[in-house]
């Protein structure tokens, strides 16, 4: 599972598609947060990373299908997907092994935001004047949603064969759980509703941007990511 | 029998692929899996390996059940499946060390038996090319040193000269032969002359049914008839020769006649007169023993 896991990486790092990817990401993000006049903390004139927290999601729901159309979908296509199979290496584990890169990657692509929070930090006024808490339940949260996003685009390349189809299945079931359903809450449906808003991926996201990290938001977001992984475990299964 | 596969039935829809296919393999022996395209060669290899399931039917390997615990029998099994997919982007040398991460081989051991397949298979100086760069006979090696890795007993090549130039097909020829060695080894192909060239046993399969099962020289030792290969100037008639012995028109088309007969010298004549009779012109009329070919087309024809 370790040389699978392994494999996965040097995959992203070996070709130019996981630099072009990171690159384009630290690029939006910083433009978000620093450049553009609407969205710029600078302009916002308080110490706080609300916008990277806002939008980062918004990137993600076609970053990370981006990522992963290709995991299980091009091996199928190529027909590596029979040297896998019949090999020691059961169903599980290369699901796993895959799930694991992919997350690697997107833990890649958050870390270099920490330099955000220490500039942000340096330009409060006094130094320091933050709001700590809230940024690192927000970060945790972020990095939950990159995880269960990846787990949706993951199920999403195992799906088809065509990584074109992956990729917009992927963007389509991150853009239903991420807006969606928070969308349907709003509509006022009464006890429908507060389902749609227990569902919704930006809920439990927003519960912990809060800076309070309670168990609830947890479990969901990591019950979705097990939902999505044995999906993609039943459905290669069944082909 | 390190293999024996018995009644293996698999269904595609209400088609049957397979049907009660039964064979079995030994060591140090070529086992030779001959059937035209379609006659359910690869869907055999591929339930042996484990990676399609079966409608019924057995597989043992070394002893063990394939069907049932695929996971237990596929470190004993090496694979090179039907145009030998490979992950073109990644290094050769690259490649060969994480198929054998995958196969749990680590540190020196992973080290020296990379180091073993990259010689045997005479890939050494493009080990540090990509795959994708390299011509398909070094492809094929590729595939092969993967499929043996890890040093399997039982090798499972579904068609491994397919789309070799004649150079290419020599050298993977006698590299098969070379690991075949106090291995079992099956190779399935439609091209006669490989399973002449390089096999011990030969199974012919035809729409999922086994048709012969037998090692080659029994195979052709079992027939008693004789060829005569008629080629004339003009376009022939079967009904012409209807009389002279089991005919069939051969790879020249209608100007070359294959005429199976247990009485070649009464055959000639007879010939000779129907030639005279038509004044047809002769370019050539030769006799040979029956070629696994030619018993290839009588039993999938029958």
């Amino acid at each position: 599972m370790k040389s699978l896991f392994l494999k996965e990486i040097n995959a992203f790092f070996g070709s130019l598609l996981g630099y072009l990817v990171l690159a384009l990401f630290l690029v939006a993000i910083g433009m978000i947060v620093w450049v553009f006049p609407e969205s710029s903390v600078l302009e916002y004139g308080f110490a706080d990373l609300e916008a990277l927290f806002t939008y980062t999601p918004y990137v993600f729901v076609f970053l990370i299908p981006a990522l992963s159309m290709r995991a299980i979908a091009d091996e199928r296509k190529t027909g590596t997907w029979e040297l896998l199979r019949t090999s020691p290496l059961s169903l599980v584990q290369i699901v796993l092994a895959k799930y694991l890169a992919l997350l690697c990657l997107v833990l890649v692509a958050i870390l270099p935001t920490l330099l955000y929070f220490y500039s942000i930090m340096q330009l409060g006024e006094p130094v320091g004047n933050l709001d700590q808490a809230g940024f690192f339940g927000s970060w945790i949260g972020l990095i939950m949603i990159g995880a269960a996003f990846a787990a949706v685009g993951l199920f999403a390349s195992s799906l088809t064969s065509q990584q074109v189809v992956a990729f917009v299945l992927g963007v389509f079931l991150c853009f239903v759980l991420y807006f969606g359903f928070s969308a349907l809450a709003e509509m006022q449906l009464g006890n429908l509703s507060y389902w749609a808003a227990d569902l919704s991926l930006s809920f439990h996201y927003i519960n912990l941007s809060r800076g309070v990290i309670d168990s609830v938001d947890l479990f969901f977001l990591i019950g979705m990511i097990w939902l999505f992984l044995g999906g993609a475990v039943l459905v290669l299964r069944n082909k | 029998m390190s293999l024996e596969v018995s009644q293996l039935t698999k269904l595609y829809g209400t088609q049957k692929a397979l049907d009660e296919v039964s064979f079995s393999a030994s060591p140090g022996r070529i086992l030779g899996f001959l059937g035209p395209n379609g006659a359910g060669k690869s869907t055999t290899m591929k339930i042996i390996t484990g990676f399609l399931s079966t409608d019924s039917g057995d597989v043992k390997v070394m002893g063990k059940d394939a069907v049932n615990s695929p996971k237990e029998v596929s470190p004993l099994i090496g694979y090179l499946p039907e145009h030998n997919p490979l992950y073109l982007d990644m290094y050769v040398r690259e490649f060969l060390e994480f198929s054998g991460g995958v196969y749990g081989l680590y540190g020196a051991a992973l080290a020296s038996r990379t180091k073993e397949m990259l010689n045997r298979t005479g890939l050494e100086p493009e080990q540090h090319k990509k795959i994708g760069q390299l011509s398909k006979g070094y492809r094929q090696r590729v595939g092969l040193a993967r499929a043996l890795i890890h040093d399997p007993q039982v090798i499972i090549l579904d068609e491994p000269t397919t789309g070799l130039d004649p150079n290419q097909l020599v050298e993977i020829r006698s590299l098969i032969q070379e690991v075949a060695k106090n291995k079992t080894l099956i190779l399935s192909t439609h091209i006669m002359q490989e399973v002449e060239a390089i096999c011990h046993d030969v199974v012919i399969i035809n729409k999922g049914k086994i048709l012969a099962s037998d090692s080659l020289s029994n195979l052709k030792s079992n027939s008693d008839e004789t060829i005569l290969i008629l080629e004339t100037e003009e376009e022939l008639d079967l009904e012409w020769f209807a009389n002279v012995g089991k005919i069939d028109f051969g790879t020249k088309g209608r100007v070359e006649l294959l005429i199976s007969t247990t009485d070649p010298a009464l055959a000639r004549k007879a010939i000779i007169q129907i030639l005279h009779e038509r004044s047809l012109n002769l370019v050539s009329l030769n006799q040979s023993k029956k070629n696994l070919e030619l018993i290839f087309r009588e039993i999938t024809n029958a």
